[in-house]
């Protein structure tokens, strides 16, 4: 059955890879919220730094006598190289008139009336640098005049550390992605589990086994149960029906025809003339073979169904083929055959009885029917440790030895056969009993070439 | 001896109490399970044939009461169920032995009389005729006190001449007697057994006579 079932994949590997997918998605989004956010407070951190000390540097201008100077206090940029070793630029404006500092330092020009801090980056003697620029606005000679103050310092201390919050939201977001792995890897394992055991538990069954399936269940899977067991009581009932059917179909064939011929056989002791009587042999023969046929064909029915779901029990073959021998004594003796037992001990083999009982029959009444009066039938039953065989000679002349091959398909006959009433199923259905066994049939003729010899081999155990 | 037979199918039944009654036996029929009950009650039997499906019951319950009511009455299933599994059932339940209808008459008298010889019966009804004493159902025939073993086809041969004395047999019946009907067999073979009776029962004042162009009979000499 699993080999014709096409697979559309596995709920295990599409739900990790969802989990893992997603978990990917969220550790990328994580690193970027992280890196993004500790850049910019950084920059905001530098920029304050900046801002301080160029009011710092703002707060140390003195205007006296409308002259403007400037003494750089010392934290004003001691407070940038507790930073970093980044280099320091500053310069200090009055109007266009550089009043210390580098005086090439690109200082935007402030709005009239602007007061406050600007911040721009900018590229200063090849180097990325960050300013920071506070204006304040000087009344001299009743015109107003803006006291320009840029403090700027280059970024590679600033960059280092950037590269360094990269690497710990990298580290991060790898962290919480592995975790994020195990996590899914684990709630796959465990939500297909459920899965799993109905399935073990379903395929552990018997072949016979038609209970439904009462152990609890986890509710998505509830409906599917359901069906389950509906679809197993279905069966159930349908083999019932159909077993019904057989007995049924057998008792509305056999008994007409059992009136038919015994009605036949009763009229045939009351005529005389040879013309009717071999009309009535005719059709008595007819009946034998029709309704031998129909109780082959639901043997063979039987045998098949019962071979497809092998039910194997512990029996005495000895037991078995001694009553079988004995029911068919008096079938013997009307032919005055001599049915000889040859068997020691038991033999103990699995398997179904059944079957084995029907196998063993259609050898035995093949042999019957075809040895000639007064003649013996040996059964004898062998083996060793791994293997019985079970034999049965006739003295019915033999096979013709190119048929022996094909004998055993369905209703291929000897010419051997001809002349007797068959269907050709015996052998056949012997042959499938051996084999839903792991036996086999073998057949030939006896050495001294009088007649069959037919063995059934089955393993022991 | 007497039989009954429990079979609901009217036409298979009068067919079978037709042949028994040919045989020179006694049947009853009961159609149903209810009417078998009541001839068991009433009558004693020497074999019950018993079908399975019945119009009021299944015919193994009627089975398993018999066996319940520790009847010894031997009974033979006739079944047209040909499952393996229904024969081995009727056989635990106490049958004697089963048969398959379709079913060959002289199976059935040979069922009969294993069964009969298997619960240890000696008929009642020994035929004597001159020095010669033969039991139909345990098959022995004493010629002058002496025990003469007979092969099965010999044994019915005698029955059969015995069953009616002075009538003549022709080839053709008894052949129909002897063999199964699948066999193709010359009338000839025929005189084969009449030929070894003939020197079983010597010395016994009983002879067969051959009626020339109409057949066998035999009589006392």
């Amino acid at each position: 059955m699993s080999d014709r079932l096409r697979s559309s994949g596995s709920i295990r590997r599409r739900l990790t890879i969802q989990l893992v997918g997603s978990a990917a998605v969220l550790a990328a989004l994580l690193f970027l919220i992280v890196q993004t956010f500790t850049r910019e407070l950084a920059e905001e951190t530098h920029d304050r730094i900046l801002l301080a000390s160029a009011t710092s540097i703002m707060d140390a201008v003195s205007v006296r006598a409308r002259e403007v100077s400037v003494d750089l206090p010392y934290a004003a940029l001691s407070m940038l190289s507790n930073v970093s070793d980044d280099r320091v630029f500053y310069r200090v404006m009055l109007g266009a008139e550089t009043l210390t500092g580098y005086d090439d330092l690109p200082v935007p020009r402030p709005e009239p009336r602007a007061i406050g801090a600007m911040f721009e980056t900018l590229v200063y003697k090849g180097e990325s640098v960050r300013m920071a620029t506070t204006v304040r606005w000087l009344s001299r000679n009743g015109v107003s005049t803006p006291l320009t103050i840029s403090v700027a310092q280059t970024r590679t201390g600033q960059t280092e550390r950037l590269a360094d919050l990269t690497r710990t939201a990298l580290l991060l977001g790898a962290g919480f992605f592995a975790v994020a792995v195990l996590l899914a890897v684990w709630t796959a394992q465990s939500s297909i589990r459920p899965l799993r055991e109905l399935a073990g538990m379903v395929s552990r069954r018997g072949p016979t086994d038609l209970r439904p399936v009462t152990r609890p269940v986890p509710a998505e899977m509830a409906p599917l149960v359901r069906s389950l067991n509906s679809f197993i009581d279905r069966l159930r009932l349908s083999l019932s029906r159909s077993e019904d059917f057989i007995a049924e179909a057998a008792h509305r064939v056999r008994t007409p025809l059992a009136t038919v011929r015994t009605q036949a056989e009763n009229t045939l002791h009351r005529i005389e003339r040879p013309e009717n009587r071999n009309a009535l042999r005719e059709m008595i023969r007819a009946i034998d073979e029709s309704s031998r046929a129909a109780g082959q064909l639901l043997d063979h029915a039987m045998v098949s169904f019962r071979a497809d779901s092998l039910e194997r029990t512990p029996f005495d073959l000895t037991d078995l083929v001694a009553e079988l021998v004995n029911r068919l004594r008096p079938v013997a003796d009307l032919k005055d055959i001599e049915l000889f037992l040859e068997i020691s001990g038991p033999h103990v083999m699995s398997g179904d009885p059944i079957l084995v009982q029907n196998a063993v029959r259609n050898l035995l009444d093949n042999a019957i029917k075809y040895a000639p009066e007064e003649s013996r039938v040996i059964v004898s039953l062998a083996g060793d440790a791994t293997t019985h065989v079970l034999c049965i000679r006739d003295a019915a002349g033999g096979f013709h030895e190119d048929e022996i091959d094909g004998l055993t398909e369905r209703f291929v006959r000897g010419r051997n056969a001809e002349g007797t009433v068959g269907s050709g199923l015996g052998l056949t259905i012997a042959r499938e009993v051996a084999e839903a066994h792991g036996g086999r049939l073998d057949i030939a003729n006896t050495k001294d070439g009088a007649g069959a010899c037919v063995c059934l081999h089955f393993p022991s155990a | 001896m007497r039989f009954l037979l429990v079979e609901d199918n009217q036409s298979l039944a009068s067919a079978i109490l037709d042949r028994l009654r040919l045989d020179g036996h006694v049947v009853d029929h009961a159609a149903n399970i209810s009417l078998a009950e009541e001839f068991v009650i009433t009558t004693d039997y020497d074999l019950i044939l018993l079908d399975i499906m019945l119009p009021d019951g299944d015919g193994r319950s009627f089975l398993k009461m018999q066996r319940d009511h520790r009847s010894e009455t031997p009974v033979i299933v006739l079944t047209a169920r040909s499952e393996v599994s229904d024969r081995v059932g009727v056989l635990d339940l106490g049958a004697d032995d089963y048969l398959t209808k379709p079913f060959d008459f002289s199976e059935l008298e040979a069922r009969c009389r294993a069964v009969l010889r298997r619960r240890g019966g000696r008929s009642s009804n020994q035929k004597r005729i001159g020095g010669l004493t033969f039991d139909p159902l345990s098959g022995l025939l004493e010629v002058c006190g002496l025990e003469v073993p007979l092969r099965n086809k010999e044994l019915r041969l005698l029955e059969i001449f015995l069953a009616a004395p002075d009538q003549i047999f022709s080839k053709a019946r008894l052949v129909d007697r002897l063999f199964s009907y699948d066999e193709e067999v010359s009338e000839n073979a025929i005189e084969v057994y009449v030929g070894r009776l003939r020197k079983k029962i010597a010395g016994s004042g009983v002879e067969i006579q051959t009626v020339r162009g109409l057949g066998y009979r035999i009589r006392l000499q």
